[in-house]
Formats: C-alpha cells, sequence, structure tokens
C-alpha cells in the first residue's frame, strides 16, 4: 500500500468522522426547533389529511402568526418542574398530581386533579377543578373557566406556568 | 434559508409515514433521522474495520462488510424495537451509543491483532477480547429491548425505589464483604464477583439502582434539602441534622474505597449523589460541603492507603516513578499521535497496558490523533447534552431527577477516565462508557441508555387523546386532601 495512499485515507476517514459530528449537531439543531413547537401547526388547524401536513403546517404557521396570536406552548417558569415545555395540540391539558395529569406535580400544595387548560376556538380557558388551594390567574383566583391571555402566570401551588406563541 | 432549515426533517417524515396512520397525525416522531444516523454509524464502523486490515498489510476482502451489515442488523433491530415500544424517544441517543460501541469494538479489535503479534513473538498466545465483546454488545442490546418494551412508563420505577436502594446498597457492598475465591482482587481492586469463568462488577448495576432510588428519595424529601439553617457568611446552610443523607453517602464512598480500593467507583457514587441534591435543591451550598467533605476524606484517607499514594505519584511524576508505568507508556502513544495520529492500524497501540479497557482513549487518540480523540469527546458530549435535554423536558420531577443524574453519571465517567489517561487527575478504574472492554459496564451503560430513552419518549409523546373522563369523583373522596400550613 503507497505511502500517499495510506495519508489519504487518514486524513478522508478524520474528516468522515467530524462529518458524523456535524451531522449530530444538525439534528440537534432541528429538533431544537421541531421541539420548541416553531414549526408545529396551529392547533385546530385541518388534520384531514395526513400526506403534506408538513407543508400546510409551515404555511398555516405562516399565515397566522401575526393575524391572531394562538398559544403554541406551555413554559413552566417556577417550582421543581421549571423548564418543561409542552406543546399545545388541542386537546386538554390537566394539571395535578395524579399519575396520568399532562404535567405531574409532585407538590403538597396541588391536588390530585387540580386545574384543566383547555382550548375554545383560538383562546385556552384555565378551569379549577376544585383543588383545595386554588388556582390564580396572575393574582386572581380562578373560580370559573378563565381565558388565559399570552404570558399570563398561572400559579398552581409552587408552580407557575405560561402559555407561549 | 428556510429551505436548509427543513432539509434534515425530510427524512423523518418520509419515513415515519407509515407510522402516523395510526398515530394520531402531526407529531413527528424523527425515527427515519435515527435509521439514516445509523446508517452512518455502520459506514463509519466497516470502513475503520477496513482500514486497519489495510493498514496491517492483511487483505480487506468481503469479510469487512459482513461484520459491518451485521453490525447494522443488530443496530437495525434494536431501532425496530424502538420504533414500536418508545416510538416518541430522542432520535440520537441510539446513534450516538451505537457509534461509541462500534468504534469500541473496533478499537478493541485493533489491540487484539497487536496483542496477537506479540505474543506469537514471544511464542505464546494471546486471547482476543473482541468476540466476547460483540457478545456482551448482543445481550447489551437485548437487555435495552427488553427494557423499553417492560418498563412502560418510567414512573412505575419510583414505586419500587426503596427495593432499588438496598438491592443498590447490597450490589455496591457484595465484593467487599463476599471472600476472595468468589470476589478475588484484581489488579489491587475488590470489584468483581466470578462464578467459575463468568465474571462481573456488580457495581456497574448498583451505580443505576441507587440513581432510581435517589431520584425517588428527593423528589419525596425535597423539602429536607431546602429547609434553610443557618446563615453564615451570607450563605444559607443546611440544618445539621439534615446532613444526615450526604454523610451516609460519604461515608459509603469511603467505605468503597477502603474496603474495595477502588478510587473510581467512589468517585462516582459520591458524585452522583451531590449532582442529584444539586438539580433537586438548585443549593450551591450542597457542592461546597460535599466538596469539603470530599477534600477531608483525601486529606484523612492519603497518608493510610498505600495505593492512594501510588495513584498521586503515578499522577504526579509518570515518567520518573514505578507506578506511572501504564501512564508514561499512554502519554508517549498519545505524543505518538499527534494532530492528526498516525492512521488506523498504523501506530503500536498495544504496547500500552490495559489499551483494550482503561486506555482505550489513549489508544484512539495515538492512531486517530488530537482530532480523533475530540471527535469522541464531541460524541460523549452530545449523549450528555441529549440526556440533559430530556432532563429537562421530563413531565414530571422523578423523570426530571433521573434523567439529569443518569447523564451525569456518563459524563463523570468519561470526565474521570479521560482526566486520568491524559495526566489530568490521577487515574483510577473507571471504564469509558461504551468504548471499553467490559461486559458490566457495557450491559450497564446499556440499561442506563434504555431508562434515558423511556423518559425522553413519555415526555415527546403527544398527549392521548383525553381518556374517558372519570366522572367527577364522589364529593367524600373530592375533597379529603390534607393540606399542609406553611411553617
Amino acid at each position: 500500500m503507497s505511502e500517499l495512499v495510506i495519508q489519504l485515507t487518514r486524513v478522508g476517514f478524520l474528516a468522515l468522522l467530524w462529518l458524523f459530528v456535524l451531522a449530530a449537531l444538525r439534528v440537534v439543531r432541528s429538533d431544537l426547533r421541531s421541539a420548541s413547537g416553531l414549526k408545529m401547526p396551529v392547533p385546530g388547524s385541518n388534520k384531514s389529511s395526513n400526506k403534506g401536513s408538513d407543508k400546510k403546517a409551515k404555511a398555516s404557521g405562516k399565515q397566522s402568526r401575526p393575524k391572531s396570536k394562538s398559544p403554541r406552548q406551555l413554559v413552566v417558569t417556577e417550582g421543581a418542574l421549571a423548564g418543561t415545555r409542552i406543546t399545545l395540540e388541542g386537546r386538554p391539558i390537566m394539571i395535578g398530581r395524579a399519575d396520568d395529569s399532562t404535567l405531574v406535580l409532585d407538590d403538597d400544595y396541588a391536588s390530585t386533579r387540580h386545574a384543566r387548560l383547555s382550548q375554545r376556538g383560538q383562546d385556552w380557558h384555565v378551569e379549577d377543578l376544585g383543588s383545595t388551594n386554588g388556582t390564580y390567574l396572575d393574582r386572581a383566583k380562578v373560580s370559573g373557566p378563565t381565558k388565559v391571555p399570552i404570558g399570563a402566570s398561572i400559579r398552581i401551588g409552587k408552580t407557575v406556568i405560561e402559555l407561549r406563541s | 434559508m428556510a429551505r436548509t432549515e427543513t432539509d434534515p426533517d425530510n427524512p423523518s417524515t418520509s419515513g415515519s409515514g407509515a407510522q402516523e396512520a395510526t398515530n394520531p397525525p402531526r407529531t413527528p416522531n424523527r425515527r427515519g433521522i435515527e435509521l439514516v444516523m445509523l446508517g452512518f454509524v455502520a459506514v463509519i464502523v466497516t470502513s475503520a474495520l477496513a482500514l486497519i486490515s489495510i493498514n496491517q498489510e492483511s487483505q480487506p476482502g468481503t469479510q469487512v462488510l459482513y461484520y459491518g451489515l451485521a453490525f447494522l442488523a443488530l443496530f437495525g433491530l434494536t431501532h425496530l424495537a424502538v420504533r414500536r415500544w418508545a416510538p416518541y424517544g430522542d432520535p440520537l441517543i441510539l446513534p450516538l451509543v451505537a457509534f461509541l460501541n462500534g468504534f469500541g469494538l473496533v478499537l478493541i479489535h485493533r489491540v487484539d491483532i497487536g496483542d496477537a503479534a506479540a505474543a506469537e513473538r514471544a511464542g505464546e498466545t494471546a486471547n482476543a477480547a473482541a468476540p466476547s465483546q460483540v457478545l456482551y454488545t448482543a445481550i447489551g442490546l437485548v437487555l435495552f429491548v427488553l427494557l423499553i418494551k417492560i418498563v412502560s412508563d418510567h414512573r412505575t420505577l419510583a414505586k419500587y425505589a426503596y427495593t432499588c436502594g438496598l438491592a443498590g446498597l447490597v450490589a455496591l457492598a457484595l465484593p467487599a464483604v463476599l471472600p476472595g475465591f468468589i470476589a478475588p482482587t484484581k489488579n489491587g481492586a475488590k470489584l468483581w464477583i466470578s462464578i467459575g469463568s463468568l465474571s462481573f462488577q456488580p457495581a456497574e448495576f448498583a451505580k443505576i439502582l441507587l440513581l432510581v432510588f435517589f431520584a425517588a428519595f428527593l423528589v419525596s424529601k425535597r423539602e429536607l434539602f431546602t429547609t434553610a439553617g443557618r446563615r453564615f457568611l451570607g450563605i444559607d446552610f443546611p440544618r445539621a441534622r439534615d446532613l444526615a443523607p450526604v454523610l451516609v453517602a460519604w461515608a459509603a464512598s469511603i467505605g468503597i474505597v477502603v474496603l474495595e480500593r477502588d478510587l473510581g467507583t467512589s468517585l462516582l457514587f459520591f458524585g452522583i449523589v451531590l449532582v442529584m441534591i444539586y438539580i433537586a435543591t438548585e443549593r450551591a451550598v450542597w457542592i461546597a460541603i460535599g466538596l469539603s467533605l470530599f477534600a477531608l476524606g483525601c486529606a484523612v484517607a492519603y497518608p493510610l492507603f498505600g495505593h492512594l499514594q501510588e495513584r498521586v505519584d503515578a499522577w504526579l511524576n509518570p515518567l520518573t516513578s514505578d507506578s506511572g508505568y501504564q501512564l508514561r507508556k499512554a502519554l508517549f502513544g498519545m505524543a505518538e499521535g499527534g494532530i492528526g495520529g498516525s492512521g488506523l492500524g498504523g501506530g503500536r497501540p498495544a504496547i500500552v497496558p490495559y489499551a483494550k479497557s482503561d486506555f482505550i482513549l489513549s489508544t484512539a487518540a495515538e492512531e486517530l490523533g488530537l482530532l480523533g480523540l475530540a471527535v469522541f469527546l464531541m460524541v460523549y458530549l452530545l449523549l450528555t447534552a441529549r440526556g440533559l435535554r430530556v432532563a429537562l423536558a421530563a413531565r414530571d420531577s422523578f423523570g426530571k431527577l433521573l434523567a439529569g443524574g443518569l447523564s451525569f453519571a456518563i459524563s463523570f465517567q468519561v470526565f474521570v477516565v479521560a482526566g486520568g489517561v491524559t495526566g489530568l487527575i490521577p487515574l483510577t478504574g473507571l471504564t469509558t462508557p461504551f468504548l471499553a472492554a467490559g461486559g458490566s459496564s457495557l450491559v450497564g451503560n446499556y440499561v442506563l441508555v434504555a431508562l434515558l430513552l423511556r423518559i425522553s419518549d413519555s415526555s415527546r409523546r403527544p398527549q392521548q387523546p383525553s381518556r374517558p373522563q372519570p366522572k367527577q369523583p364522589p364529593i367524600a373522596e373530592a375533597h379529603t386532601e390534607l393540606v399542609e400550613r406553611p411553617r
């Protein structure tokens, strides 16, 4: 085996290795976008066809962003679960200590089924499910289903969550 | 710009097309990307094997291709299992692990060739480590698949927390208390249990069991660790009685050093406890307390134990001390590799003792150079970052803590090994995860990654369409909750 070929394969193999790292970083980057909800379609949009849903999602996402500010994700800003994000997909979100909740709280101040977030039209509403210590939207205690504006903080026990677009 | 951004997604949308038919639409699960990356890994591993056989003057032949295909098939099957049982798991974890494991096999095979050549000159036969490592890989993958199948929700693990904790402690202590013929002392450490020709390190599994226990324990006792005690020098110190868990962990890790003579396991164990307390409480004072306890332990243990002094001596004077022989060889090997390395199969990594296990990173550095070693460190970094991302995204505290602890365990092992091999810190007996030869370590780490993937799957999975709502529980049950008044 000639020296030149050995040198070439040596360099080529190192390049291949770094290509792998770059490919992995690319996956990380694209994943960052999809998981942060930017590419997620607007909840409640037409879901009849699966084919080309990606394209449609982008198109509808582009249209609706300036028009109606519908929240796309729920972010936990304070408490044990701080940093958790949940993409809103039109289904109601249950919050509480029950194992089958969407957001499972380990908080002595939260009830088993504490609150529910649900979508009506473009808006999300928060509703207290008869919790012991109550649910607060900004500073006000929630009694009936209340509309949640984007960026308003919902306090449940020690956990604070926000809806973001 | 928009064009390039969508490109990485295309394989995933086309690959998961079949999946979308049954699952609710619109949430890409990105399994296609996982398969593409696994294919990339298979190409890398196969070409690495081919390069070695070319450079060792033997004809590459079609055999190499078969090995590559077998590798792809093995991980392809695992991929299918992930598709079936953890469809929303992180797409990058399995390819990264496959890269490390596959490349580890190649490097072990490389050293086997060198060992065989040396043994031939001496008129002996060396036993190859690569075949058994392939077997352990298969066992690890089977366990991986079984785990993601059986543990359908990681929160069930929390229910067995105390069982796990007890089992972990027993496993950790077992080699220390068992008599010498079952638990022999190898290379100065009493870490193995061998029955017949089978030997394994229970500490590798104890690590994971204890992680599960600590995660569950900290979730239920978090309050204990955040209760502020006395304020001193502007820092809130915890109350003295709340220090007990840390002290127990500290005493246990000292016990490992004394009874099992293994620095690495003890360091890993104590580090995991500290970091998990830190993740749970977000209070840096716990790290400070832990580090000062650690320093105290070191200061007390150092004059008492000969094996510690040897390690430190080898670290400070690798070129002159008797015990620095391994490190000396490794340092010269890495220096020989330089920036670009000698090329796969072009160096002589086999003259470093333990070039397949403890010093596998120096093998990689000699043949692939700094640039190649950096690839491995990058892959570990990415793996840890994905693990921490799993922790961030987890929807429950137990999953958050467990994922955080598991990914810390991976990165800490890499730090301790890489630091030891390069002479940054004293050399300890930890294994490089997935890369080094060693069955228990490989299988244990597959269990660890399976748990990570499980948590990741549950945090990325779109919420189930609302299950039949429990019909407004009877009033008698609905309001019988204990209210704790803030003290």
